[in-house]
This record gives structure tokens, C-alpha cells and sequence, in this order.
């Protein structure tokens, strides 16, 4: 909660630095917890709900946890039509969850995005926010294998 | 360090430009496309290297904003011998430091190839990508340093500013600015000039002048190159439009999604403020402004200038009824000049070089440059930025160097899910706001892209319509039920499960949801719609009547087949296929289980002979 003050604190509390505020708030947490939510209303003397608006309006917020992993595929208009659907099924059948969820090991958020403006890497996608240029499925496969060797290369260390 | 007056910065311009020729340099692109590719890997392996050889003090060492040319990415300038690399890796460095640099000698293997010779060449101006640009807005970028303001004071930054507040009258700048014809770049071309009196002549106890920098546009990356590259041609011209309408504040709303552009403005704002070029009487003038920054949190709609205001307010992003506009009424109900990035970007230059050059570059209607994002089926991806009235074709085909072989050129969609698609019928079109929009698609705010004979236009509307429909703010219902509505058909199109009805409902739903939506986004979104069905009505038809998607995209409608003639029997398909739907010897021709195929396009994609066809 200390946090969240500070967050509150760097901007003052009014309505117009709302959006900021949950966006900083965002960041730190990768999502935007209930508690959080309702602490910024308390102190902003907004009411609930349209924090919860906003909060669902726009596509950088999340009221769900992230993921230890966040996999982005970009599906901008080059993406699409250089394949980015066949990611995000591919992605499907890897993680086995759909677009928007996280995987029950809490290991993987899986999401969409609607252009990153890197349009001349089509398709592509982003780990951890890390650009992966003109990506194929093969080479997802390859990149998932990766980061899961590395969590049990990292688990067998005694 | 405080400017106040006009000598003292052309002071400080000629010992930063003198100290600026003394040294060779070398420009590492860090565009985001470079950046993906590894560049600041290869910035750093040049900041050691170049320590190594002892040249760290002798050599100008700069991270640029994007050079353009993104798809042969990493890209490195020289200025000593003169010299323009690509595809360069961090391994390329030690070469580049010991032979081009202390030796001079130039390294053929990574100089880039000019497509219409074969030969390689040695400088950007030599390949046709540049050649046929005419860089105006972009003509530091890629040159300077973003992050220091230095950079852009030595290449005569910031004088046109102090000339203006020291020489010239609000109405006078205003003036200038009608009369170089600039209409507004973000989409529906505005004038400019006209706004900016209007918001003068606004009675308010305070004005703001707004940057839109929300770029939503799927397939467009040019507002971001702008204020990564070059943030300070933004903020003077933003000063200046300032001083033109009497605005005390400006606000720059950038996406959150650019988080480099943030950045960039951030240190480019502070270094503004060091100067004085910001805050309390700038030149020493009766004028005081600044400008903070305001980040979107992820709203197409936001692009729309009242729902951007909303958004700047600390509200959902949803439009209102215009009038009153926002020179009139717009933030906190104070007037407000909303422009966008690159029409501020345009500012310093007229003011600089006149109004007369100014309406010299481009049409009788739409003047001077415009920046464009040359994206998807085309060999040159990149930034590039053309006279207005250049053909469609140049642009496609001698910019973006044509199709990929051995694919064909189909279409470009222009201006974003508002604009449209032209087919290549209309590749004699000019680049001009009028022929655009005539021909059912529009400028927008410059993301092209360009599609072959393996794009399905049925496909490219219900993805239009797929985004719509989800960045639809769902205050007014022709826009909120409409393209959803406009959605499901198209679905049931690619699925095969359409009629002709459909096809007539869908027509007449476009209409309705055009004329009577609240916003632009809702007014312009049945024309990815309107435009496929103008031009590529064929393709709706092979969908609606024989279920066959004639580009091969809709997955309903095809099958995966090995062409028993070309297999060679290399097994590569059989493993990765996550069905085992593959059967086949070594040397053998494989064969497909079409009751396991899901489709997914493996096979297709890692098969080197292309055996793997698509019927």
C-alpha cells in the first residue's frame, strides 16, 4: 500500500492523473489489484465504478495477474498478413490456453496486441518485451522450449 | 545552460556545427526495427572496440532514430570515407573499426545491393529506396542524436523560434501557415493556418495546444520514428503553433505502447526547459509555455480529437458531438489546437524556408511531403517520406522495390482501418488527400501496406472489422452494433457459410453504419468493407458461391497437399506437424492426412521446395 501512496503521491491526487496513476500502478504489478483500485478511489474521491471503467476501457490495463512470462503476438495489419494468426493458434496449442489467459502454472500470460509500430519485422512477437523479428512457428516452439529448459536448468540448481 | 537571445544561440550553433565537423562519425541506426535486429548490441561492440583501437575520443560515436531502410536492418553510416552499411552484427564491428574506419577501406560484403544493377553500392542516396524520397520532415533523422539537444541546435535548431518570437507577430505566423497551404497529417487534412485562427480568435481565459501522438493505426510506425528521432522539431514546432494562438500549455499525448518515444520525449522536454526554451519569457519575450506529457493508455478511438481530449481529462476515451470544436471547446473547455505529430513536425521548416517553398513541393490541393509506413508484401520495408503526388506505383514499386517473387502485387490498403484498398487498376493515382478519398480510401495518418496474390480481401475486411468492432467505444449504436453485425457476415464469408443475402446485408448495413455513426471511427468504418467489395467483388462471390477463398488464406476453404513431383522426401514436415498428420519415407513423397490436418500451415512454412501446396 506504501507503494501504491507513492504512486498517488508522484502525480497528486486528482482526477485528470487517474489514467497515469493506473498506468504506473500497472507497471509495477503487471495487473491492477482490487486493493489498489480501491485505495486510488478513496484517496482521488472517485467512485469505484469509474475507475473499474476505465480500467476495462483501455487495452493497457489488466485486472487479472500476469504470467511469470508475458508472450505478445502482434497482430497489426503487416502481422496479420504475414501469418500472425497462425501464431496465436500455434500458441494455442502450445500453452493450451487462449489468447488473454494465463497458464494454470502461472508460468505464461499469453496475449494479443494490435500493432507494436515494428511493422517491418511482420510477424512478430514479444517476450518479456523483447522483439522477436519475422517469426515463424517453428521458431516459437524453439523459443518456448528455451525458456522452459531454463526454469528447470534453474530449479535443479540445489 | 539559459538561451536569451537570438545571437547567443547562433553563437552556440556555429561552435557546436564547427566542433561537429572536426570528427568522423559514425550513425548506428536505433529505429525499433534496428533495435529488434540487435543495433544496441553493435553500439556497444563499437564503444569498446573503438576504446580498443584507441579512437574513442577521435570518433563521433551516435545511437540515431530510424534511418528507414528497416527490413536489411542493422544499419550503420559513416561519414569517414562515406559509407552506408547493413545487415551489420555486433561481430561486423572489429572489421568495420580496423578496415573502414583507421584504413579506409570499404567492406563489400556489407554494402547494400541495388536491385535494378546488381551491383553494390556505397551510399543510401545510390539505392532507389532513397533515392526517389524527398526527406523534409525526415531529414535529421537517422543524422542525430535524439537524446541530446546539441545535436539538433548545431544543424540550426530552435532558430527559427527565437526569429518568430523576436521578429514576427502571432498573426504574421499564422499568415505564413495558410499561405504554405499545410492541411493536417493525421488523417482528414485540415488546414492547418485555419485552424490555428480559429483558435485565436476563441475567446478563453486560457488556450492548450495539443500533439497527437496516438498513432492506433495498425501498420503504421511514422509518428513514432518522428518523436524517436528527432522529439525536438516537434517540441519547437509546438512552441511556435503556441505562440500563434496565445496557448500558455501543451500537453504531447504519445502511446504507451511506444515506450522509446516516451523516453525520448522525456529527456527531450528536460533539455528544452535546461535552455530556456520552455518555461517563463523564451527569448526573453512576454511568452511563457510548457508542455507535459500525457500517455495513452491504449485506445484507437483516442486518435479521434474529442475522445483524446476525454482521455487527457482522466476519462474513458469516448467522443462527443461536434460542434462546438476543440478550438473552441476542447480541454477543460478551454480552446485547444489539437495537430498532429508530423504537422507539428512540418512547422519549423516553413517558417524557416517560407511559405513560397513550401507550397512548391506537392499538389495544387495537398502541399509538401508525407511520411509514410511502407509495410507488409513488398521487398523494401521501411519509413519513407515522398512529395505529395507521387504515383502509388513509384512508391510501391521503385521505393518499395515491388513484390516478393515470386508472388504478385494485388492491392495497398491506405490509411488505416478508415481507409481503404485500391487495387493495382489505380497504381497511376496520385498521393493527394482528393484522389484518396475519391477513390474510397483516404491519406490517414501514412501506413501502407501492401498486399499480394496470397492476401484474401475478404479476409483483410473481417479484420478491419474484427479491430473496429473491439476499439468501437460503444456510446453510439450504429458504430457499436454495426460492426459487430458487419463482423459476424464477413466471418460467415471466409467460413463459407454465406449467402447471397448476406452479401446485400452487409452492403446496406456499411451504408447505414457510414452515415449515421457519431465519430469518425464510425463514420469511416465500413471502408476497408466498401472499398473490397468495390474493387474485389470477384473474390466475395468465389467465397459466397463456390466456397473456395481464391488466395488461399481462409482456412475453411483450403487444403494443405504435398506435390508429389517436387517432394523430395526430406522428412523436414514430418516431425514438426503437431497432428502426425504426415506420413512418408525418406525419398519418398509425403503424403497429408486431411481427417488429422488442423491447417496450422507447418509444413508449408518449413518446406524448402515448396512442395507443400495450398488448393
Amino acid at each position: 500500500m506504501q507503494e501504491i501512496e507513492a504512486i498517488i503521491e508522484r502525480y497528486g491526487a486528482q482526477r485528470r492523473h487517474v489514467i497515469s496513476i493506473l498506468q504506473d500502478i500497472q507497471a509495477r504489478f503487471h495487473y491492477l489489484p482490487k486493493d489498489a483500485l480501491m485505495e486510488v478511489a478513496a484517496r482521488v474521491r472517485i467512485p469505484l465504478i469509474d475507475l473499474y471503467s476505465i480500467a476495462t476501457f483501455y487495452n493497457c490495463f489488466s485486472l487479472l495477474p500476469r504470467g511469470e512470462h508475458v508472450i505478445k503476438v502482434c497482430l497489426g495489419t503487416a502481422c496479420h498478413l504475414k501469418g500472425g494468426t497462425r501464431l496465436v493458434e500455434a500458441l494455442e496449442r502450445e500453452l493450451g490456453v487462449r489468447e488473454g489467459e494465463l497458464t494454470p502454472d502461472g508460468r505464461f500470460s499469453f496475449e494479443t496486441v494490435r500493432c507494436v509500430g515494428a511493422c517491418a519485422l511482420a510477424p512478430l512477437v514479444l517476450i518479456d518485451e523483447r522483439y522477436y523479428p519475422k517469426m515463424t512457428q517453428r521458431k516459437l516452439t524453439q523459443v518456448l522450449a528455451r525458456l522452459r529448459r531454463a526454469r528447470q536448468a534453474a530449479e535443479a540448481v540445489p | 545552460m539559459k538561451i536569451r537571445t537570438l545571437e547567443q544561440l547562433m553563437a552556440l550553433e556555429q561552435e557546436l556545427c564547427a566542433a561537429r565537423d572536426r570528427k568522423p562519425c559514425v550513425r548506428v541506426c536505433g529505429g525499433t526495427g534496428c533495435r529488434a535486429r540487435g543495433s544496441e548490441d553493435v553500439l556497444a561492440r563499437f564503444q569498446t572496440q573503438l576504446r580498443e583501437v584507441g579512437w574513442a575520443e577521435a570518433v563521433d560515436l551516435k545511437f540515431t532514430g530510424c534511418h528507414g531502410l528497416c527490413e536489411r536492418g542493422p544499419l550503420v553510416s559513416l561519414t569517414s570515407p562515406e559509407v552506408f552499411y547493413q545487415g551489420v552484427e555486433a561481430d561486423d564491428v572489429p572489421a568495420i573499426v580496423a578496415e573502414t574506419l583507421v584504413r579506409g577501406v570499404v567492406i563489400e560484403r556489407l554494402l547494400a545491393h541495388d536491385p535494378m544493377t546488381g551491383q553494390r553500392v556505397r551510399r543510401e542516396q545510390e539505392l532507389p529506396f532513397y533515392r526517389r524520397q524527398q526527406r523534409v520532415v525526415l531529414r535529421f533523422n537517422g543524422v542525430i542524436d535524439p537524446t541530446d539537444i546539441r545535436e539538433y541546435i548545431a544543424l540550426g535548431g530552435y532558430r527559427t523560434l527565437g526569429v518568430v518570437l523576436t521578429r514576427l507577430t502571432p498573426e504574421e505566423v499564422i499568415e505564413i501557415i495558410e499561405r504554405s497551404g499545410l492541411r493536417g497529417r493525421g488523417g482528414a487534412g485540415f488546414p492547418t493556418g485555419k485552424k490555428w485562427r480559429l483558435a485565436r480568435a476563441a475567446p478563453g481565459a486560457r488556450k492548450y495546444v495539443i500533439c497527437n501522438g496516438d498513432e492506433g493505426d495498425p501498420g503504421a510506425f511514422m509518428d513514432r520514428s518522428v518523436l524517436e528521432g528527432n522529439p525536438h522539431s516537434v517540441i519547437e514546432g509546438m512552441i511556435i503553433g503556441a505562440y500563434a494562438v496565445g496557448a500558455t500549455r501543451g500537453i504531447i499525448y504519445v502511446r504507451e505502447e511506444y515506450p522509446l518515444a516516451v523516453r525520448t520525449l522525456q529527456i527531450a522536454l528536460a533539455q528544452a526547459r535546461e535552455y530556456g526554451f520552455l518555461g517563463e519569457a523564451i527569448f526573453d519575450s512576454a511568452f511563457s509555455f510548457d508542455l507535459e506529457i500525457v500517455r495513452g493508455a491504449g485506445a484507437f478511438v483516442a486518435g479521434e480529437e474529442t475522445a483524446l481530449i476525454a482521455a487527457v481529462e482522466g476519462r474513458v476515451s469516448e467522443p462527443r458531438q461536434r460542434p462546438p470544436y476543440p478550438v473552441q471547446r476542447g480541454v477543460w473547455g478551454y480552446p485547444t489546437v489539437i495537430n498532429n505529430v508530423e504537422t507539428w513536425a512540418n512547422i519549423p521548416i516553413i517558417l524557416e524556408r517560407g511559405p513560397e517553398w513550401f507550397a512548391r513541393l506537392g499538389t495544387a490541393t495537398s502541399k509538401g511531403t508525407k511520411i509514410f509506413s511502407l509495410v507488409g508484401k513488398v521487398a523494401n520495408t521501411g519509413l519513407v517520406e515522398i512529395p505529395m503526388g507521387m504515383t502509388l506505383r513509384d512508391l510501391v514499386e521503385e521505393i518499395g522495390g515491388g513484390a516478393l517473387p515470386p508472388r504478385e502485387i494485388k492491392a495497398v490498403q491506405i490509411g488505416g482501418p478508415s481507409g481503404g484498398c485500391l487495387p493495382k487498376a489505380l497504381f497511376d493515382l496520385p498521393i493527394d488527400y482528393e484522389s484518396l478519398t475519391e477513390a474510397g480510401a483516404m491519406m490517414g495518418s501514412g501506413g501502407l501496406i501492401v498486399m499480394d496474390d496470397r492476401t484474401c480481401m475478404v479476409d483483410v475486411a473481417r479484420y478491419f472489422m474484427d479491430f473496429l468492432r473491439d476499439e468501437s467505444c460503444g456510446k453510439c449504436l450504429p458504430c457499436r452494433e454495426g460492426t459487430h453485425r458487419m463482423y459476424e457476415l464477413l466471418t460467415a464469408m471466409c467460413e463459407g457459410r454465406a449467402t447471397d443475402a448476406d452479401l446485400e446485408l452487409l452492403e446496406e448495413l456499411a451504408q447505414v453504419v457510414k452515415e449515421t455513426s457519431l465519430c469518425g471511427l464510425g463514420q469511416t468504418a465500413p471502408n476497408p468493407v466498401l472499398t473490397t467489395l468495390r474493387y474485389f467483388r470477384s473474390e466475395y462471390e468465389a467465397h459466397i458461391r463456390q466456397k473456395r477463398c481464391p488466395a488461399g488464406v481462409c482456412k475453411a476453404l483450403i487444403r494443405y497437399v504435398i506435390n508429389a513431383e517436387r517432394c523430395t522426401g526430406c522428412v523436414a514436415c514430418v516431425q514438426p506437424c503437431p497432428q502426425q498428420a504426415i506420413s512418408g519415407q525418406l525419398k519418398q513423397p509425403h503424403l497429408i492426412d486431411p481427417e488429422r490436418c488442423i491447417k496450422c500451415g507447418i509444413c508449408h512454412e518449413v518446406c524448402q521446395f515448396g512442395a507443400v501446396e495450398i488448393v
